[in-house]
């Protein structure tokens, strides 16, 4: 995939970091979005809210972001000041930064202090990593299945968290142009069949995991091995809403049936792609300027399912 | 150790001579660093460099990680791993059968290398 025929380039990129500072609310209506700046007066009615946090990576401690632990509180405090009390919390991966049990202590720690009513997890590679993710199921996939694969039903929403960490081979995702690509594997797929199966086609669905379900850069494995195939499945729904996290940016799409999110990380922010040599951390943000770069989710759902309204608020 | 503060000052010389030899044949060693850096994978705006490294039996290959991001070298059949390589950290493997070992990076699986054994 060539860089200037990227679709989310350079400008696109920069107009989202535009309005990030200042949060987004976008809004769903017969597949078209829109948006409108946070503040604006336009009042949210829905029947419930939720928060998304991705990317706290606890451990790291390089440029631009010596202080992780102080952001991850600030986002966690930042939900804490919403205006309607989230019904729950999801966490969608690199919790930690190199799956260590004290930085898993921190993050938990900190995430006690939410003003919710229950976190949900979903492994990033970087909490897997070093025990194909033994130590992240005992602390956080209680309640799951399979590998920690789960759902579960809020209000009439249903709500899947699927894994594309595990298993990272070198060589997966050939058949994609690229390899490094996130897989889901053939039993979480097989469960995933099940899950969806008795479901009414009105059922709005929201799937959260770390690695984005849809292709955004192959050249830096921001993708999924076998997503269509977990998408096939939701196929004949009408509402499907798909939140990621690992890219460290936000960034939306739609197709068809399908919205996509991308979460801010609360610990650094990452190149757009193609925009640097490497996908690691843009070590050179100005200290003013890195909490406009760094933020949660605010997901407002409406009692008839549709629209999903997903608000993206930066810490400063 | 008592017995050997009570030694003769020409013992004590001649160990001392010894011992120069020994440290100065050392450090010449040490000092080559080509040597060294022929066997060394250098990780950097994650790739592997060289990303294919030729070595004879017995030598022993080292990996040092000069990326912000933590990395690792492991064997895609997992026979070999290093653990979690953070900034500046390194970690060395003797190879001693002749092969083509093919490895990647277990957080970022697009990074990937051979070091290939004569």
């Amino acid at each position: 995939m060539k860089t200037d025929k990227d679709p989310i380039g350079r400008r696109n990129f920069l107009k989202c970091m535009a309005w990030a500072g200042t949060g987004v609310v976008w809004t769903m209506n017969a597949g078209l979005l829109s948006s409108s700046a946070l503040g604006s007066g336009a009042k949210r009615k829905g029947s419930f809210t939720f928060a998304q946090i991705s990317d706290s990576h606890i451990g790291f401690n390089k440029d631009p972001n010596h202080e992780v632990t102080k952001t991850f509180q600030e986002a966690v405090d930042k939900i804490n000041a919403l205006e309607e009390r989230p019904a729950f919390v999801i966490h969608t991966g690199d919790i930690s930064h190199l799956s260590r049990p004290e930085e898993f202590d921190t993050a938990a720690q900190i995430l006690k202090g939410a003003r919710t009513g229950q976190i949900y997890f979903v492994p990033g590679e970087h909490d897997v990593f070093t025990d194909d993710g033994k130590l992240y199921l005992e602390r956080f996939g209680r309640g799951t299945q399979g590998h920690g694969w789960q759902s579960f039903d809020y209000e009439g929403v249903h709500f899947i968290g699927l894994i594309n960490v595990l298993n990272l081979k070198q060589g997966s995702g050939t058949g994609l142009g690229g390899t490094g690509f996130g897989q889901l594997g053939q039993d979480q797929l097989a469960w995933l069949e099940r899950d969806v199966k008795g479901l009414s086609s009105s059922t709005p669905i929201v799937v959260f995991a770390h690695i984005p379900l849809w292709t955004i850069y192959p050249d830096w494995g921001w993708g999924t091995d076998d997503s269509a195939q977990a998408l096939s499945y939701l196929k004949g729904f009408g509402s499907v809403t798909v939140l990621n996290g690992h890219i460290h940016q936000v960034m939306k799409k739609v197709e068809g049936n399908v919205t996509f999110h991308t979460a801010f990380s609360t610990a650094y922010p990452q190149p757009a792609p193609g925009t640097a040599p490497a996908p690691g951390p843009i070590k050179d943000v100005p200290a003013e300027r890195l909490r406009s770069l760094l933020g949660v989710t605010d997901v407002d759902v409406t009692r008839n399912g549709n629209p999903l309204a997903v608000v993206d608020l930066a810490l400063q | 150790m008592l017995i050997k503060l009570k030694l003769s000052f020409f013992l004590v010389a001649i160990l001392g001579v010894v011992g120069s030899f020994v440290l100065g044949h050392g450090a010449r060693t040490g000092a080559q660093p080509a040597t060294t850096n022929a066997n060394e994978i250098v990780i950097q705006n994650f790739a592997f460099q060289p990303a294919s490294l030729t070595v004879k039996v017995g030598t022993k290959v080292t990996w040092v990680n000069r990326d912000d991001d933590p990395h690792t070298a492991t064997a895609n059949d997992k026979k070999f791993s290093s653990k979690t390589l953070d900034t500046g950290d390194q970690f060395s493997m003797e190879f001693s059968q002749p092969g083509t070992y093919k490895y990647y990076c277990a957080l970022h699986p697009r990074m990937t290398g051979e070091v290939i054994v004569k």
